[in-house]
């Protein structure tokens, strides 16, 4: 750890988790940490345990071993729903929009929390449909009947109003047209702009190294390499090692 | 084709109305009892063996009550709160600890608190059963009958509840939180919703509903400790015919079922018709297990 590093506490630290599937050990002691509004991109071939690595900070999933901090604290084992107030937002792989909920209905379920005023909403909603208008046009039409894309808007969107410090963003690009996916790019620089820390699971390598500060890079459920997205390029032989097929 | 036309003469027209006008009012009545026991299935996956015993509690708190007070409205209004508080506490006490369980488990606690609550009653009540009189007594002409009044008000005030129930799911946050739950209870989470509180509400909302449907009825039937027994078997098979868990479904159901109770008890007397309930679950069970009134079965 750099002194610079053991002077400012990352927002988020993991420290050495194991994570179990029933008997399948698939978390084999990652640790990594995120600065405050920093953009750290999570890259790895399918089922290195990217995925695992967010669901067991959201405390969806409870690891074996290891902890996890926020800010400091040591939030292992606290339950998802107080981990979301806390300011960590969950944006996952498949989306899972409320998909008979209305879009803002989806909005609704983090935006209506104690202690969040009538003013302050409005201004959070405004803040969302100014970052996706085709989300205020469609706000009474249910989440289901959105396309991919709209959808994966309203999934970042809707993770927006918890005010979060940090999103974890699970492949956000996943299946979506090439002009959606460079306005996934665009967004999350825009909550870069914000302040916002993401991290950012993606198969998209050269949106992830263009979007992050720094990138991790998993195999068999650990971190393998570990560097400055500036420093590596998509042709290098570190990406050929973990990532090419 | 003459028997045919025959049996249509046959047919009492008089008292074909009469049933209808019947099947509706306890079709409302069976319907507010199962959208509780529906909408706990729905959403906490728990089958509530202790709903009858709701709604048999919630009729003793009614003429306790009424007996203090003499306001029918007052201890319906009473009695839904109180049980709705109780129902909280049973939840928090009996079924929170087991979630994530066996489905067993909780089947046996609901069942086990089903057997406590009843002999409660009993010990605390005693067996002879208590009256509430009806709030009003007016009749009016029903071809050959002096049909109460009551009775339509209770299908007015089962309809009303059910109606702002809706209202409260569709628009309050509560409602949205409980809607996300029942849709996906691990984003939910993630968004910050309190899951362990909207089982908990969801429970004493279900447990409130079924006693108000316990002091509606209690003029009609008497109040005795084993009142709730024919009421949640009843409601339970208006759930599995409704579709487990789907709200609109059990209340098109109980209607449909009651209707269909009422239509046959004018042939072969009430005790008897009870079985076309049963005949209905088990055509449901063997030909559209999903329930009668789910779209399209997935």
């Amino acid at each position: 750890m750099s002194i610079a590093e053991a002077i400012n506490e990352p927002l988020v630290r993991v420290e050495d988790l194991h994570t179990y599937y029933g008997k399948s050990h698939i978390l084999h002691g990652v640790s990594l940490h995120v600065g405050p509004g920093e953009v750290v991109g999570l890259l790895g071939r399918n089922g290195v345990g990217k995925s695992t690595t967010l669901k067991t900070i959201m405390g969806l999933v409870q690891p074996r071993q290891g902890r996890v901090l926020l800010g400091g604290n040591v939030i292992t084992g606290l339950a998802p729903h107080k981990l979301a107030r806390l300011g960590i937002g969950y944006v996952p792989e498949d989306r899972r929009i409320f998909r008979l909920l209305t879009v803002m209905e989806n909005l609704r379920t983090g935006l209506d929390r104690r202690g969040v005023t009538e003013d302050r909403k409005r201004a959070l909603l405004d803040k969302v449909f100014s970052f996706f208008p085709v989300l205020a046009e469609r706000r009474n039409q249910a989440g289901g009947t959105l396309s991919g894309g709209e959808q994966q808007m309203l999934a970042i969107a809707r993770a927006m109003m918890l005010e979060p410090k940090i999103i974890l963003l699970d492949e956000p690009t996943e299946g979506l047209m090439p002009r959606m996916v460079s306005q996934i790019g665009q967004i999350i620089d825009a909550l870069h702009r914000e302040g916002v820390a993401i991290l950012l699971v993606e198969q998209n390598v050269p949106l992830t190294l263009q979007a992050s500060q720094r990138v991790y890079i998993l195999e068999k459920g650990a971190v393998r390499h570990h560097c400055a997205a500036s420093e590596i390029d998509v042709g290098d032989a570190v990406i050929k090692q973990y990532l090419g097929v | 084709m003459d028997a045919m036309v025959g049996f249509l003469q046959a047919i009492p027209l008089d008292q074909l109305m009469i049933q209808t006008v019947n099947g509706v009012v306890t079709g409302m009545i069976l319907a507010l009892v199962a959208s509780g026991l529906t909408l706990i299935f729905g959403i906490l996956d728990v089958v509530n063996f202790a709903h009858g015993e709701l709604f048999m509690l919630g009729a003793y708190v009614g003429v306790i009550v009424i007996t203090a007070t003499g306001s029918f409205y007052l201890a319906l209004v009473t009695s839904t709160l109180v049980i709705a508080l109780l129902g909280a506490a049973l939840q928090i006490v009996t079924l929170r600890p087991l979630i994530g369980r066996h489905p067993l488990n909780t089947i046996l606690a609901t069942f086990g608190t089903s057997l406590v609550l009843q002999n409660y009653a009993l010990w605390q009540f005693g067996p002879v059963s208590r009256k509430i009189s009806e709030p009003i007594t007016a009749h009016f002409d029903l071809f050959y009958l002096e049909y109460p009044w009551y009775r339509l008000l209770i299908a007015g005030l089962s309809a009303a509840i059910i109606g702002s129930f809706w209202l409260f799911l569709k628009f309050s946050t509560f409602g949205v939180w409980i809607r996300a739950t029942s849709q996906d209870r691990v984003m939910a989470q993630a968004m910050g919703i309190p899951v362990p509180w909207v089982y908990t509400g969801v429970f004493a909302i279900g447990a409130g509903m079924a006693a108000a449907s316990g002091v509606l009825f209690a003029p009609l039937v008497g109040v005795d400790h084993a009142m709730g027994l024919d009421w949640v078997l009843k409601a339970f098979i208006v759930v599995v015919v409704g579709g487990m868990g789907n709200l609109g479904g059990s209340i098109a159901a109980a209607i449909f079922i009651s209707l269909l109770e009422s239509y046959a008890s004018i042939w072969v007397g009430p005790s008897l018709a009870v079985i076309v309930s049963f005949v209905v679950l088990i055509l449901t069970l063997l030909f559209r297990p999903t329930g009668l009134f789910v779209a399209t079965p997935k």
